[in-house]
């Protein structure tokens, strides 16, 4: 099935398989966090709830919404170059980098909003309050904030693989690692799909 | 040269449309259902949908529905292992 001369020393089935198992690491890392979460809500119920409603849902909704749109372009972006459309494959994955940066800029003035309203680990308000209030603003930050730190990774990810595509060295017949690209941004994804009902809907 | 891209699937842009079109309703339901007062069951409804969402996003955005079966085992094994963990942990916590 060769039809190069040069034999290509290529697995493309190991070459994801090794994106799934760093994947799963990636998942029982945040696993760890949410029964964090679990066990910490169930403990201060009131006090979570309470805290919870000082995020904005409305934030959170057009994050989750920009979030799922960009994982179903860099998905269609793997169909485009699949179908040698190198050009429109480009389009989609510049797509997805941008919202993927809107989504860092919401985060940025949300949380930015936070600190100036006084709620940040160690702040003084948040210290009157109590301990509940205290882990859920602990988890909010550090939970979202790895997720974030998921985000630039991601972003970084996927403009390694565009330059890639650009220069003709990820195409139609070798286009695994924007596969990998892809896979790693819908980790982030699905990881989004559960912080936004814990932390923004759950009130 | 079996391992390598030649007999890939195609997934056609209409399904990955209609696979955002479901995401984003599963979120505005369960933005709709959180709004109201249902104790326990809210926090169950909202998991429930994002496991929803996780599965479509796993089966066809990450193209387990067409990759290689072994991935799709493996993903299972490794969920239902964080959610037992989940599971009884809180077991503990609501018998203790």
């Amino acid at each position: 099935m060769t039809m190069n001369n040069m034999e290509e020393h290529r697995d493309d089935i190991g070459s994801r398989f090794g994106m799934w198992l760093f994947i799963f690491t990636e998942l029982l890392l945040f696993a760890g966090l949410f029964l964090v979460y679990a066990v910490y809500r169930f403990l201060n119920r009131d006090a979570f709830q309470f805290a919870a409603e000082e995020l904005n849902t409305f934030v959170g909704a057009l994050n989750t919404v920009l979030l799922l749109a960009s994982s179903a372009t860099i998905a269609m972006s793997i169909t485009a170059l699949q179908k040698n459309k190198k050009v429109l494959s480009l389009g989609l994955l510049g797509f997805t980098v941008l919202v993927g940066l809107v989504f860092l800029v919401n985060k940025y003035f949300e949380w930015s909003l936070k600190i100036e309203h006084g709620l940040f680990p160690g702040s003084e308000l948040l210290l009157e309050y109590g301990k509940g209030e205290v882990l859920f603003f602990g988890l909010y930050f550090f939970m979202t904030g790895l997720h974030a730190l998921h985000i630039i990774v991601g972003l970084v990810f996927i403009l390694v693989v565009f330059v890639r595509i650009q220069k003709g060295r990820i195409n139609s017949e070798n286009f695994v690692h924007l596969e990998n690209a892809g896979l790693y941004w819908h980790l982030v994804d699905i990881i989004w799909i559960f912080l936004f009902p814990l932390f923004y809907l759950i009130t | 040269m079996s391992n390598n891209e030649d007999k890939h699937h195609i997934v056609p842009f209409r399904t990955f449309i209609i696979v955002l079109a479901a995401l984003l309703t599963f979120t505005f339901i369960s933005i709709a259902v959180t709004n109201y007062e249902l104790g326990a069951f809210t926090v169950l409804a909202a998991m429930l949908l994002a496991t929803a969402k996780t599965i479509l996003v796993l089966v066809y955005f990450m193209h387990l529905k067409f990759d290689v079966k072994i991935f799709g085992i493996l993903i299972t094994a490794v969920l239902a292992l964080i959610g037992a963990v989940i599971f009884i942990t809180l077991l503990d916590y609501i018998f203790r």
